[in-house]
C-alpha cells in the first residue's frame, strides 16, 4: 500500500466496518427481497404506498423546518410580515383538507384492490409476474398445526408429515390450511408470503407460491408463551427434482403419525428437533381443528351439527363428558429424562410405540445449518 | 379447587412463602433497594413531621390543581419503572445472540415486556394526561374546581391503587406473561394458572374505575362550568381536545371493564367466554379489547394535540390558524376512532372486504390529522416564533410524528400489514407516535405550564440537554427497529440465532441509553429549577399567554379567580390584554369551596385490598374489604361537611399580596 493507515485509523475502521457496511446489507432484508410471488407483491405495495405518502410528507416536513426557521423571532427581515390576527384563509383551508384527501383516495383505491387481490383465502391466478397458472396444475395442500412450541406440517396428498421443517416445490401453487393446538400463534414465512393467525378450534388459509430455490426460516409471529422465541422452523423451496428427493427422504423414515404419537408430540416442548413421518392419520388435521384429537373428546363439528338440527334432548344439558379441551397447567413442560432428539414423556399413553423417525441422518442441526 | 382446605389456605389463600421470588437475584436486589428507599422516605417524612401536612394538604385535598400535580407525580414514578423495564428488554435483546440466552429467562422476560406495555399505557400516559387535564381545564374555562371535587380525589386514588397492585406483583407472586392485552386462551386459567393475569385484571379494573369517573367529571366540568360568554366555539383548543378525549374515555372504558369481567369469570368461575372448549371464542376477546384499545390511542394523543395548538399559537404570538377546522378535525377523529379497531388484527383472516373497510377508515383518520398539522404550520407562518423549550418540543413533535403517522398508514394497508404485523416495524411505529406525540407533548406541556403551577420557570440548559438526548436517542433506539422489522424480525423475542441482526440491536441499545440520559437530564432540570427557584421566579403570565389560565397568579390561589372572568373571544386573555384589562382591586366577596375529605383514600385503599385478596384467593378478606367498601361509601353520603367559604378578608389579603408582587415586578 502506498499510504499505510496509522494503527489508530485501522482500529477505527475495524470498529466502524459493521456500521459502514450497513447500507450494503440492505439487499438482505428479507421483507424487502423475498423469493415468493405473494411476498414480492406485498413488498411492491409497501414501496408504492410509501412513495405515495412521501408526496405529501416530504413537503410538509420541509415546510415545518422552513417556517420554523424563517419566522423565528430573531429574523428581523420578516418582521414586517408579522400578523398576529391572521387566522383564516378559505383557500388554504380547502387545500389542507383536500391535499391529504386526494392522497387517501388514491391509497384507498389501491388498498381495496390489493386487499382483494392478495386476500390469503383467494386461490392464486399467477405463478409470478409473467406466468399465469396452468389450470391443470393442482395446488399442493399443506396442513399446518402450531403446537407448543413447534410446528407440524402435514402433506395430505403425499401422506407425509414433518415437524419444524417445511419444504415446498418451486413454481407450484400451495394452499396452507392452518390451525393451532392450544393458543394463538401466527404462521409467517417472510420469504414466501404474509402471515396469518393460527388459532385453536379454527382454520385459516393462506395461498402462496415459491419462485426460486431458497433456504430460509419461518416462525410464529404472535407471542404464545414461554417457548415462543424458539418456535422457528426451517423453510426450503426446492426445485421439482429436489422436492421429490426430499419427499423420498421423509418417506424412508418409516414413522407413523397416529393419534397417540400426535398427543405426545403436542405436549409443550422447546427447540424440538426436525422429525419426519412417512405416514399420517388422514383424519388427524380435522380432529385437531375440531378439538377432538383424543379418544373420548367430542368433535365441535358434530356438536354444531346437533345444535343446528335443533339440539339433543333435555338430558343432554348436563352431559359435558368429552367437551373439556383446555386442561389445567397445559403450558408446563413435563420434566422427564428424554431421549435425545425426541420429546416423549415415558408415562404418556402410547409412548412406547410413539418413536418418531430416526433422526441420525437428518438431525435438527443439519437441517438448520442451511437457514440463513 | 379440590380436596379440603387447610387452615393456612383458609387464611392466606394461595399466598405462600414460595410466592416471594427469593431465587431471582435481580428482583431480590431491587426489593432490598425499594425497602431501604421507602424506609428512608418514611423516616424523613416522620422526622420533618410532614405526614400531617401531606395528609391534610395533599392526600385528602379535592383541589383540582393539587390532584393534577399528584397525577403527574404518579405518572413520573411509574414512568421510571416502565423505563427500567424498557432498558432491561433492550439489554436482553442486545445480549442474547450467538447461542447466549442473555441474562433473563423466559419467565422473567415475558413479565417484563407485559409490564412495560401495561405500565406505560395505563400508569404513565393515562395519569399524565389526566393530571394535565385536571390542572389546566378548570383554569382555562374560568372555573374554581371541577364539577365533582370529591369524585376527582377518589378517581386519583383508584388509579394509584391500580399502580400499587402492579408494583406489588414485582415482589409478591408474578405479573402476567401474556403481552399487554392478555389475549386468551393464553391468558386463560389453563395456560396462565398463576397470579400474573389476576394482577393484570384487578390492577386495570381498580384503575379503570378511576379513569371512567374522572372522564365523567371532566365532561361535566367542561359542559357545565364554563365562564359566562364562553360558548363551545370560544373554548380553548386544549379544552376542546380534552372534552373529546373524555367522551372517548366514558364511551370506551366500560368496554374494557366488561371484557375483563368476562375474562375474570372464565378464570374464577369456570365460564367459557374465551376458552377453546365449551364453545368459547377467543376472537371475541380480541375484538372487544381493541374496540376499547383503539379509542384509547386517541384518548392519549388528543389532549396533546391541544397542547401543541396552545404552544404553537402562544410562541408564534398569533391566533391559532383554522380554529374551526381544528375543532371539527378533533371531533372527526373522535368519531372515526371507533371505526378502525380491526386494523390491529387484519391477520386474523377476516374477508378482504372487511379488511379493506377497516384499512380505509384508518387512512381516513389521517386526513383530519393532516389538517391539524397544516393548521400548526400556518400558525407559525407570519408569526414571531420564540424558541423556548415548549416550542422546541412542538417542532420536534411535528417532524417525528409525521414519520410515525406515515408508517401507521402503511400498516393500515392490509396486505402490507400481513408482512409487517407484530414485527419490530410495528413496535417502531407505535413508539414513533406515542413517544413523538404523547411524550413530546407532555414535555412541551410540563415546560409550558410548570411556571403556572409553581411560579417559576424550568431551567433551560438542562431542558435543552434533555431535548437533544431524547431526539437523538429516539431515532437511534427506534430507527433500527424499523430496519429489523423489514428484516422479518418479530416482537417479544427473547433470543436470536441470526448474527446479522446483532448490530442493529446494539445500536438500539445505545439509543435507549441516550434516552436514559435524557430522562436523567430532565430530573436534573427539575432539581436545579427547584433549587434556584428564586432566580427563575415569574408572575402570572410569563410566556405572554393567550388563554384564561394565564389571567390569574402563578401559582393560582386556591379559588383560581377572585372574580369569574367574562369571555368575548377564543383567545380570552390575549383579548383582555389587548383591550386594556384592569385587574379589579376591591369588592372581594367570600368564595364557596368544597371541603377536603379522606373518604377517597379509604375507599381506594379498600378497593386495592379487595383486589389483592381476589388475586390470592383470600376469600374472607375479599368479602370483608368489599363490605367495608360499600359501608364507607354509604357512610360518606352522611358527611354533610362538604363545603366552606373562604372569607372575603382572606381573599382580599391574597389578592392584595398579588398586587404588591405585580408592583414589585413593575408590571
Amino acid at each position: 500500500m502506498s499510504h499505510p493507515l496509522s494503527p489508530n485509523w485501522t482500529r477505527i475502521l475495524r470498529w466502524s466496518a459493521p456500521i459502514l457496511a450497513l447500507p450494503l446489507t440492505a439487499c438482505d432484508w428479507v421483507v424487502m427481497n423475498p423469493s415468493g410471488d405473494i411476498a414480492v407483491q406485498q413488498r411492491d405495495l409497501i414501496l408504492i404506498s410509501t412513495a405515495l405518502m412521501l408526496l405529501i410528507v416530504v413537503p410538509v416536513m420541509a415546510l415545518v423546518v422552513f417556517f420554523a426557521w424563517r419566522y423565528r423571532s430573531a429574523n428581523k427581515a420578516v418582521e414586517k410580515d408579522y400578523d398576529p390576527d391572521w387566522d383564516h384563509s378559505t383557500k388554504l383551508e380547502l387545500l389542507i383538507w383536500s391535499a391529504p384527501l386526494l392522497i387517501i383516495i388514491c391509497l384507498g383505491a389501491l388498498t381495496w384492490v390489493s386487499t382483494h387481490k392478495l386476500d390469503p383465502y383467494r386461490p392464486l391466478d399467477r405463478i409470478d409476474a409473467k406466468t399465469a397458472i396452468d389450470p391443470k396444475v393442482k395446488p399442493l395442500t399443506v396442513e399446518v398445526v402450531a403446537l407448543d412450541w413447534k410446528w407440524l406440517f402435514i402433506y395430505p396428498e403425499l401422506g407425509i408429515a414433518t415437524v419444524n421443517e417445511l419444504a415446498l416445490p418451486t413454481n407450484v401453487p400451495v394452499r396452507f390450511d392452518i390451525t393451532a393446538s392450544t393458543v394463538m400463534n401466527s404462521f409467517y414465512i417472510p420469504e414466501l408470503a404474509g402471515q396469518i393467525y393460527a388459532m385453536p378450534g379454527m382454520k385459516t388459509q393462506l395461498h402462496a407460491v415459491a419462485n426460486k430455490p431458497v433456504a430460509g426460516v419461518g416462525f410464529s409471529a404472535n407471542y404464545s408463551g414461554a417457548g415462543f422465541s424458539n418456535m422457528r422452523f426451517g423453510y426450503k423451496a426446492l426445485d421439482p427434482a429436489g422436492f421429490d428427493a426430499w419427499v423420498a427422504k421423509v418417506k424412508a423414515g418409516g414413522a407413523n403419525l397416529d393419534r397417540n404419537v400426535y398427543l405426545t408430540l403436542a405436549k409443550p416442548s422447546e427447540k424440538a428437533p426436525v422429525a419426519y413421518y412417512s405416514a399420517v392419520d388422514p383424519k388427524l388435521f380435522d380432529a385437531v381443528v375440531n378439538l377432538c384429537p383424543k379418544d373420548g373428546q367430542r368433535c365441535m363439528g358434530e356438536l354444531m351439527h346437533i345444535n343446528m338440527m335443533g339440539g339433543a334432548g333435555k338430558e343432554s344439558a348436563r352431559e359435558t363428558r368429552g367437551l373439556k379441551y383446555d386442561l389445567p397447567n397445559s403450558h408446563v413442560i413435563e420434566q422427564s429424562d428424554e431421549n435425545k432428539g425426541q420429546e416423549t414423556a415415558p408415562d404418556a399413553p402410547g409412548a412406547a410405540n410413539a418413536v418418531p423417525a430416526d433422526h441420525s441422518s437428518h438431525s435438527g442441526a443439519d437441517a438448520h445449518a442451511q437457514h440463513r | 379447587m379440590t380436596g379440603t382446605l387447610t387452615t393456612t389456605q383458609m387464611i392466606f389463600g394461595r399466598l405462600t412463602w414460595d410466592a416471594f421470588p427469593w431465587h431471582e437475584p435481580v428482583v431480590v436486589a431491587t426489593f432490598i433497594g425499594v425497602v431501604l428507599g421507602s424506609a428512608a422516605l418514611v423516616a424523613a417524612l416522620t422526622y420533618f413531621k410532614l405526614w400531617g401536612y401531606l395528609w391534610k394538604e395533599w392526600f385528602t385535598s379535592v383541589d383540582h390543581k393539587k390532584i393534577g400535580i399528584m397525577y403527574m407525580v404518579l405518572g413520573l414514578i411509574m414512568f421510571l419503572r416502565g423505563f427500567a423495564d424498557a432498558i432491561m428488554m433492550r439489554l436482553q435483546q442486545a445480549w442474547a445472540f450467538n447461542g447466549s440466552e442473555g441474562y433473563l429467562n423466559a419467565h422473567h422476560y415475558d413479565q417484563i415486556f407485559t409490564a412495560h406495555g401495561v405500565i406505560m399505557i395505563f400508569f404513565v400516559a393515562m395519569p399524565f394526561i389526566t393530571g394535565l387535564m385536571n390542572y389546566i381545564v378548570p383554569l382555562q374555562i374560568g372555573a374554581r374546581d371541577v364539577s365533582f371535587p370529591f369524585l376527582n380525589n377518589f378517581s386519583f386514588w383508584m388509579t394509584t391503587g391500580g399502580a400499587i397492585l402492579v408494583m406489588i406483583s414485582l415482589f409478591v407472586g408474578e405479573f402476567a406473561q401474556t403481552g399487554w392485552l392478555a389475549y386468551p386462551p393464553l391468558s386463560g386459567i389453563a395456560y396462565s394458572p398463576a397470579t400474573g393475569v389476576d394482577y393484570y385484571i384487578w390492577a386495570l379494573q381498580v384503575a379503570g374505575v378511576g379513569t371512567t369517573l374522572s372522564g365523567i367529571n371532566l365532561i361535566a366540568t367542561i359542559v357545565k362550568m364554563r365562564a359566562p360568554g364562553m360558548s363551545l366555539m370560544k373554548m380553548p383548543v386544549f379544552t376542546w381536545t380534552s372534552l373529546c378525549a373524555n367522551v372517548l374515555i366514558v364511551a370506551s372504558f366500560p368496554i374494557l371493564t366488561a371484557t375483563l369481567v368476562l375474562l375474570s369469570l372464565d378464570r374464577y368461575l369456570g365460564t367459557a367466554f374465551f376458552t377453546n372448549d365449551f364453545g368459547g371464542n377467543p376472537m371475541m376477546y380480541v375484538n372487544l379489547i381493541w374496540i376499547w384499545g383503539h379509542p384509547e390511542v386517541y384518548i392519549l394523543i388528543l389532549p396533546l394535540f391541544g397542547v401543541f395548538s396552545e404552544v404553537t399559537s402562544t410562541f408564534s404570538g398569533k391566533r391559532l390558524f383554522g380554529y374551526t377546522s381544528m375543532v371539527y378535525a378533533t371531533c372527526t377523529i373522535m368519531v372515526l376512532s371507533y371505526l378502525v379497531w380491526l386494523h390491529h388484527f387484519f391477520t386474523m383472516g377476516s374477508g378482504a372486504s372487511v379488511n379493506s373497510f377497516f384499512g380505509i377508515t384508518t387512512m381516513i383518520i389521517s386526513i383530519p390529522t393532516g389538517a391539524k398539522l397544516f393548521n400548526w404550520l400556518f400558525t407559525m407562518y407570519r408569526g414571531k416564533i420564540r424558541f423556548e423549550l415548549p416550542m422546541m418540543w412542538t417542532v420536534a413533535f411535528m417532524l417525528t410524528f409525521t414519520v410515525g403517522g406515515m408508517t401507521g398508514v402503511l400498516l393500515a394497508v392490509p396486505p402490507a400489514d400481513f408482512v409487517l404485523h407484530n414485527s419490530l416495524f410495528l413496535i417502531a411505529h407505535f413508539h414513533n407516535v406515542i413517544i413523538g406525540g404523547v411524550l413530546f407533548g407532555l414535555f412541551a406541556a410540563i415546560n409550558y405550564w410548570w411556571p403556572k403551577a409553581f411560579g417559576y420557570k424550568l431551567n433551560q440548559f438542562w431542558g435543552k440537554v434533555s431535548f437533544w438526548c431524547w431526539n437523538i436517542g429516539f431515532w437511534l433506539a427506534f430507527g433500527p427497529l424499523y430496519v429489523l422489522g423489514l428484516m422479518g424480525v418479530t416482537r417479544r423475542m427473547r433470543v436470536f440465532d441470526d448474527p446479522s441482526l446483532h448490530i442493529w440491536f446494539i445500536i438500539a441499545g445505545i439509543g435507549a441509553a441516550i434516552i436514559a440520559a435524557g430522562i436523567g437530564a430532565m430530573l436534573v432540570q427539575f432539581a436545579v429549577s427547584i433549587w434556584k427557584r428564586d432566580e427563575l421566579k415569574v408572575e402570572g403570565d410569563p410566556w405572554d399567554g393567550r388563554t384564561l389560565e394565564w389571567a390569574t397568579s402563578s401559582p393560582p390561589p386556591e379559588y383560581n379567580f377572585a372574580f369569574t372572568p367574562v369571555v368575548y373571544d377564543t383567545d380570552t386573555w390575549a383579548d383582555m390584554k389587548k383591550n386594556g384589562y384592569q385587574r379589579p382591586l376591591s369588592g372581594y366577596q367570600a368564595i364557596h369551596m368544597p371541603s377536603s375529605t379522606g373518604a377517597g383514600v379509604i375507599l381506594a385503599a379498600l378497593a386495592t385490598l379487595c383486589g389483592f385478596a381476589l388475586i390470592w384467593y383470600i376469600w374472607w378478606l375479599a368479602g370483608l374489604s368489599f363490605v367495608g367498601l360499600v359501608a364507607v361509601a354509604i357512610g360518606h353520603t352522611f358527611n354533610y361537611k362538604r363545603d366552606f367559604y373562604i372569607p372575603a378578608d382572606v381573599v382580599t389579603r391574597t389578592e392584595e399580596e398579588r398586587t404588591r408582587t405585580l408592583a414589585a415586578l413593575g408590571a
